[in-house]
C-alpha cells in the first residue's frame, strides 16, 4: 500500500516507473500458473529420465551394466558419431546462413514487407519437416529429381560427381531446409536490438565496419548466437522422421538406432534402447554445459 | 578547434524540403546551440555535419578544409548522441579508449587518455563499470568523453540531456559548458529547450521549417529577435497588431503608442509589437487611461516564488492580442483575475516586427 503511494522511483537522474503493488495475494496466481508448468515439466522430463537410467542398467536378474557397454558397439558408435557430425554441420550452416539472411532482411535498406514475407516464410518453413520434407527433397534432389535432372540436361551429373541425397551430405542439406529458417526467426530480435547508435559511435569514432562487428556487433550478438546454436543443435540431434524417411535407416543416427531397437523384428530390446536415450541425453547435456559455460563468458559485460 | 562553415545546405525526402539552402559560421572554440521545434531539420544538419547525410547541395568545411565528400570516419568529430550510445559490451575506460584504440595507439596511450577524460568528467571511480551500471546522468558523461578521447575539431551533441530529468540535466548542461571551455573544442549542440540553448551558448541559432531564421547571442536572441516566430518561440511575449504609423504604432482601438525609431522605416506596415513580461507595469484602473497605455483585465495569476506573472486580456483590441506582467508577489494581491488594469512601459522596451516578415518565414 505505502508502496503503492509514492513517487516514480528516481535512480540517479533516470525516471524508472515502479509498477503498481499487487500484495501477497497477487501472488498467487502467478506463483501457481509457474509451480503447475514446473510440476508438468518434472513430470514428463525428469521421471522418463529417472525411469530410464534405471531400466538402462536393469535386467531380469538385477544390476547390470551390460546394456550401457553395448553403447561402445561398433554400429552404436558409428549412430553417435553421425548423429553428432549432423547436428553440428547443420547447425553450424544453419547459424550461418540464417544470421545473414537475417542481417539483410532487416536492413533499412529493404522493403518492409520483404521482412514480413520472409519471416512467415520462414515460420512455415522451420516446421516442414518428416516424410512431407522428405518428399520434397527426394522429388527435386532424388536420383530422378527435377533438380538433380535439370543439371543432368545442362551437362552437371552431380550423383556421378559423387553427390547423394542419401548420405550424411544430403542429410545435411535437407536438415538445412528448417535450421536455417529456424535461425532466421530467432536471430531476428536480437539483430534488431543491436542500436544505430553503437554503429554510428563507432564509425564516428573512426571504426571500419570490420572493427565494429569484431569489437561491438558480434561480443553483444554471441550469447544469441550460442543460445541459437545450441536450439539449432537440439532440433537436428532429436530428429527422426526426416532422416528415417529419406533414409530409411541406412545412415545410422541415434534417433533411428532407439526406434529399430523399440519395434526391432530381430530383438526388441527396451533395455538398449533405453541406455541409447541415456546417450542422448548425456550429449544434450553436455552440450548445454559447454555452451553454458561460452555463454557466460560472452555476456560477463550483462547484468 | 576549428571553424565550420556550412554553406548552402539543402535536404529533401521525397520532394518535402527538410533543409533549405542554409547558411553557418561558427568560430573556432565557439558552442552553437541549434534550437528549434521538433522536426525543424535540427538532427539532419547536424548529421550532416557528421557525414552521416549527404546533402543534396552546399558544402560543409571544417578549419578551412573541404570535407562535404568525407566519410563520417573521417572526419575528426566527435558526437554524443541522446541516450543508449555507449556500447554495451565495453567497460567505461574501454569505451572512451575506443576511439584511441582504433587509431592504433599503444595500449598505454590509450589507456593514459581514457583515464584524462573520465577524470574530465568526474567519473574516475567507475572506469570499470559497464553502461548498465551507471544511471543516464554517468552514461551520457562517458559518452562525452569517449567524443573528446580522439581529439575531434567538432563536437556534436544531439539532444544529449533530453532523456535525463530536471536536476541531472541542469547540472550536465553546467558540466558540458565547463568542459567545452576547457578543451576549447568547436561544438554544436542540437536541443528544444530554449532554456538550456539560452543558458549555455556561445550563440544560439534558431530554426524553424528547415531554414536558420537567427544565429545570435542569447542577449540579442531575446531582446532583438529577427523575426515573428523568434520572438514567439524564445521566452514570453506579450504581442500587440497593429499599424506603423512614423515612430509609433497605432492600434485598432486608435490608441497610439510609441515605439523606438527604427519604427519609421516601416511606416504604412502591418506590424506587431512585442513586450516581455518583466517590461510591463500595471496599474488599477482608476477611471482613465493615459497615452501610451492601455486598459486591460488580468484573466490569470500564476505565483512563481518571489514572481507573479499576469497574464492579460485586452478587450478593445483583436483576440490574438495579449500582454503578460510580471510583478513582485508582495504586489500581486491587488492583480486578481477580474481586476481591470492599466498596463504601461518604457517606450524603449517594445520590440516592433513587420507581418509581412513574418509570413515569409
Ligand atoms: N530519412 C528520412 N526520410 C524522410 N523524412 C525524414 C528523414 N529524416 C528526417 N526526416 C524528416 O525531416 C524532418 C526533420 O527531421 P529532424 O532533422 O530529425 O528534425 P529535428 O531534429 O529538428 O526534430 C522531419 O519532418 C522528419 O520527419
Ligand atoms: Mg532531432
Amino acid at each position: 500500500m505505502s508502496q503503492a503511494a509514492t513517487t516514480p522511483l528516481r535512480r540517479d537522474g533516470v525516471v524508472h516507473k515502479r509498477p503498481a503493488s499487487q500484495g501477497v495475494a497477487g501472488l498467487i496466481l502467478p506463483y501457481s500458473v509457474i509451480g503447475l508448468f514446473i510440476a508438468l515439466a518434472a513430470l514428463f522430463m525428469a521421471a522418463p529420465t529417472v525411469m530410464l537410467a534405471v531400466q538402462s542398467v536393469t535386467d531380469d536378474h538385477g544390476f547390470t551394466l551390460k546394456y550401457l557397454e553395448a553403447l561402445g558397439g561398433d554400429n552404436i558408435v558409428v549412430a553417435f558419431r553421425n548423429s553428432i557430425v549432423l547436428s553440428i554441420a547443420s547447425a553450424a550452416i544453419g547459424v550461418v546462413a540464417g544470421g545473414l539472411i537475417a542481417y539483410f532482411v532487416i536492413s533499412p535498406a529493404m522493403p518492409i514487407t520483404l521482412r514480413s514475407a520472409v519471416t512467415s516464410f520462414s515460420a512455415v518453413a522451420a516446421n516442414f519437416a518428416g516424410v512431407p520434407l522428405a518428399f520434397a527433397f527426394v522429388s527435386t534432389l532424388g536420383t530422378l529429381g527435377m533438380l538433380t535432372q535439370g543439371l543432368r540436361s545442362l551437362g552437371v551429373d552431380i550423383y556421378g560427381l559423387g553427390f547423394s541425397l542419401f548420405s550424411m551430405t544430403g542429410l545435411t542439406i535437407v536438415y538445412a531446409y528448417f535450421q536455417i529458417p529456424l535461425m532466421v526467426i530467432i536471430i531476428t530480435p536480437a539483430l534488431l536490438a543491436l542500436r544505430t547508435e553503437w554503429r554510428e559511435s563507432s564509425e564516428n569514432l573512426g571504426a571500419t565496419s570490420g572493427q565494429y562487428w569484431r569489437m561491438i556487433g558480434l561480443p553483444v550478438l554471441l550469447p544469441s548466437l550460442i543460445s541459437a546454436f545450441i536450439l539449432l543443435f537440439g532440433s537436428a540431434f532429436s530428429a527422426y522422421a526426416t532422416a528415417y524417411a529419406l533414409t530409411s535407416g541406412n545412415i545410422a543416427l541415434l534417433t533411428t538406432e532407439i526406434a529399430n531397437v523399440l519395434s526391432g523384428d530381430v530383438s526388441s530390446s527396451p533395455q538398449t534402447g533405453a541406455a541409447l536415450a541415456v546417450g542422448m541425453i548425456v550429449v544434450m547435456v553436455g552440450v548445454l554445459v559447454i555452451s553454458a559455460a561460452f555463454s557466460r563468458r560472452a555476456s560477463r559485460w550483462h547484468k | 578547434m576549428a571553424t565550420v562553415e556550412a554553406r548552402g545546405v539543402s535536404k529533401s525526402y521525397q520532394g518535402r524540403t527538410v533543409l533549405a539552402s542554409l547558411d553557418l559560421d561558427m568560430g573556432e572554440a565557439e558552442l552553437i546551440c541549434l534550437l528549434g521545434p521538433s522536426g525543424c531539420g535540427k538532427t539532419t544538419l547536424l548529421r550532416i555535419i557528421a557525414g552521416f547525410i549527404t546533402p543534396d547541395t552546399g558544402t560543409v568545411h571544417v578549419g578551412g578544409r573541404d570535407v562535404t565528400a568525407l566519410p563520417p570516419a573521417a572526419r575528426k568529430m566527435g558526437m554524443v548522441f541522446q541516450a543508449y550510445s555507449l556500447f554495451p559490451n565495453m567497460t567505461a575506460l574501454d569505451n572512451v579508449r575506443f576511439g584511441p584504440r582504433v587509431a592504433g595507439q599503444a595500449k598505454t596511450e590509450q589507456v593514459k587518455r581514457a583515464g584524462e577524460l573520465l577524470d574530465l568528467v568526474g567519473l574516475a571511480q567507475h572506469r570499470d563499470k559497464y553502461p548498465h551500471q551507471m544511471s543516464g546522468g554517468q552514461q551520457q558523461r562517458v559518452a562525452l568523453a569517449r567524443a573528446l578521447a580522439v581529439r575531434p575539431d567538432v563536437l556534436l551533441l544531439d539532444e544529449p540531456l533530453s532523456a535525463l530529468d530536471a536536476k541531472v540535466r541542469l547540472q550536465l548542461r553546467e558540466e558540458i559548458r565547463r568542459i567545452q571551455r576547457e578543451t576549447k573544442v568547436t561544438t554544436v549542440l542540437v536541443t528544444h529547450d530554449q532554456e538550456e540553448a539560452l543558458s549555455i551558448s556561445d550563440r544560439v541559432a534558431v530554426m524553424n521549417g528547415g531554414k536558420l531564421l537567427q544565429v545570435a547571442t542569447p542577449s540579442v536572441i531575446y531582446r532583438q529577435p529577427a523575426d515573428a516566430f523568434v520572438a514567439r518561440f524564445i521566452g514570453l511575449a506579450g504581442i500587440l497588431p497593429g499599424v506603423a504609423e512614423g515612430a509609433a504604432v497605432r492600434m485598432s482601438n486608435g490608441t497610439i503608442l510609441p515605439a523606438d525609431a527604427a519604427v519609421a522605416h516601416q511606416s504604412g506596415r502591418s506590424v506587431e509589437m512585442f513586450l516581455r513580461p518583466e517590461h510591463v507595469r500595471l496599474q488599477r484602473m482608476n477611471g482613465h487611461v493615459p497615452p501610451g497605455a492601455l486598459a486591460a483585465d488580468v484573466q490569470e495569476a500564476t505565483f512563481l516564488g518571489s514572481l507573479t506573472r499576469v497574464r492579460l486580456r485586452l478587450p478593445e483590441l483583436p483576440d490574438h492580442a495579449g500582454l503578460w506582467a510580471d510583478m513582485p508577489s508582495e504586489h500581486a494581491a491587488d492583480f486578481a483575475p477580474g481586476q481591470r488594469v492599466t498596463a504601461h512601459w518604457h517606450e524603449t522596451s517594445p520590440h516592433v516586427i513587420a507581418v509581412e516578415a513574418a509570413q515569409a518565414s
